[in-house]
């Protein structure tokens, strides 16, 4: 399990890397979906099966689709590359980069603390899940579907036409 | 145990292939008999051979990729389709004791590959770089998008009865009558939703030939093709088995027979079915599609969800 999780892990890592340095954006989305499958292979070595299936198919499988299909809408791509690279300049990556690597060192100085707590894997099934979300986390729970909610009717807003009538004789003359 | 296992991972492969290649046979040999015509009849007996014939005439094809697409996106797309209904076949149970991965998350497993599926449309239709093949691509991604949330819905009618997402218990569960009974609705939804997801016709919108040329694989030749094709096939008999899985009793049956005949004798009589739909009937218009799946079928299976708790939680009181 061990090597499965290493291989995961640096999976997900490298792709990640790469999802940042890719000029073509359908590109650095194709990158991004690797990273989350390989996330989502890490999350069933650590028992959580159920994690593992959401991921795939909330994240990679409808998030990720619907990025794509606004990039496809706006013909992005190799058009845009040319701009990406223009603005991939040193000034502005090297800033976020210093700030990774003080929490990368971070990160290593608690990993070489002797006392870490030995971690027990447990595999959690989903009746767990979902006894764990309808009890204690209820109000979470809730509170994410009024966001969604208002997200619906913002988005009925936006996407309400009033019925066009396009037969020429029918048309009245308002514009 | 460890041979044991192997030989079920060949066999699955061997038989799944196989029967996505004769389904090419089968379905034009269908068609011509409800078109009233012969179809193909001349290779071999009963023209079987056409499967080779066709096989052969995909692999000598040239296999061209267009200067303008995206090379790499563009190869990797056909395998996509190919891949993921392959992987998905692992968690289905063939026979007691058939299943090359018993996962206690099967459905969500199967779920899983179901909508990675839709990755093979959505890139190759956007590597082409050609306005047909990318309005079939968008087609593609919001039929197979929308359709995906009904037939995860419909199926959690089977799961709140079993109580469980592994297909193997599943198929357990319905030893004293099949789920076909209390879940009639669910499995009308999702017999639906898996035309849509197959894209099959009446669903084959991101296709239609009449008037996008040939939709997301326009530009697509050869073996590449032949990739979307077997996918296409593999992904019918996907459908059929999960659907014998979930509401027909899966390989259960009288003792005459073995499990796994039974099971693909079922399997076979839903492929028909495919085959029939293909024949039969017209192709709706795309907001038409769309409109049926959010406005019928999405309150349907909520419905019927909420219906199915509600009945299972007063009995078991």
């Amino acid at each position: 399990m061990g090597t499965a999780f290493y291989i995961a892990a640096a999976v997900a890592i490298l792709s990640t890397i790469m999802v940042i340095t890719r000029y073509n954006i359908m590109h650095a989305l194709l990158y991004f979906i690797v990273s989350l499958l390989s996330v989502a292979v890490v999350f069933y070595l650590y028992g959580a099966p159920f994690m593992a299936a959401l991921e795939v198919i909330i994240y990679a499988g409808a998030i990720m689709v619907l990025i794509i299909f606004f990039v496809m809408m706006l013909s992005l791509g190799s058009q845009t590359a040319g701009d990406e690279r223009s603005w991939m300049t040193p000034g502005v990556w090297i800033g976020p980069s210093i700030l990774c690597i003080v929490l990368l060192g971070e990160l290593v100085f608690l990993i070489l603390q002797p006392a870490g707590p030995a971690g027990e894997v447990r595999v959690v099934e989903p009746k767990e899940v979902g006894l764990s979300l309808f009890g204690p986390y209820i109000l979470a729970v809730e509170l994410a579907g009024m966001l969604l909610m208002a997200g619906i009717v913002g988005a009925y807003h936006l996407g309400r036409q009033k019925k066009k009538i396009v037969h020429r004789f029918l048309e009245t003359s308002e514009s | 145990m460890e041979a044991h296992y192997w030989w079920v991972i060949g066999g699955v492969l061997f038989t799944l292939l196989n029967t996505a290649a004769g389904l090419i046979w089968l379905e034009r040999r269908m068609l011509a008999l409800w078109q009233d015509r012969y179809g193909p009849n001349r290779a071999g007996p009963f023209g079987i051979l056409i499967v080779l014939a066709d096989t052969l005439k995909l692999f000598f094809k040239e296999d061209w990729i267009p200067p303008f697409a995206d090379k790499v996106v563009f190869v990797f797309a056909p395998a996509v389709v190919v891949a993921s209904v392959l992987m998905a076949f692992a968690v289905v149970p063939f026979g007691p004791n058939i299943v090359v991965a018993d996962m206690n998350i099967g459905i969500l497993f199967f779920l899983a590959m179901s909508s990675l599926g839709v990755y093979s449309i959505v890139l190759g239709g956007w590597a082409s770089n050609n306005k047909y093949a990318l309005l079939g691509a968008m087609r593609g991604a919001s039929q197979m998008i929308s359709y995906e949330v009904f037939m995860g819905l419909a199926l959690m009618g089977t799961v709140v009865l079993s109580g469980t997402f592994n297909l193997g218990k599943i198929v357990e569960a319905q030893r004293g009558m099949w789920y076909i009974f209390p879940q009639l609705l669910g499995f009308l939804i999702f017999f639906i939703a898996g035309i849509a997801e197959t894209h099959r016709l009446p669903f084959d919108i991101p296709e239609a030939e009449s008037e996008l040329v040939a939709g997301f694989h326009s530009e697509y030749s050869g073996m590449k093709f032949g990739m979307f094709f077997i996918g296409e096939y593999l992904g019918i008999t996907l459908i059929s088995s999960m659907i014998v899985t979930l509401y027909f009793g899966g390989w259960l049956g009288p003792a005459f027979l073995p499990g796994v005949i039974w099971f693909i004798l079922k399997t076979f009589v839903f492929i028909s079915v495919f085959i029939l739909l293909r024949a039969s009937m017209p192709r709706p218009r795309y907001d038409q599609l769309m409109e049926y799946g959010w406005k019928v079928l999405f309150p349907l299976s909520l419905l019927n969800l909420l219906g199915t708790a509600a009945i299972k939680l007063l009995i078991d009181k």
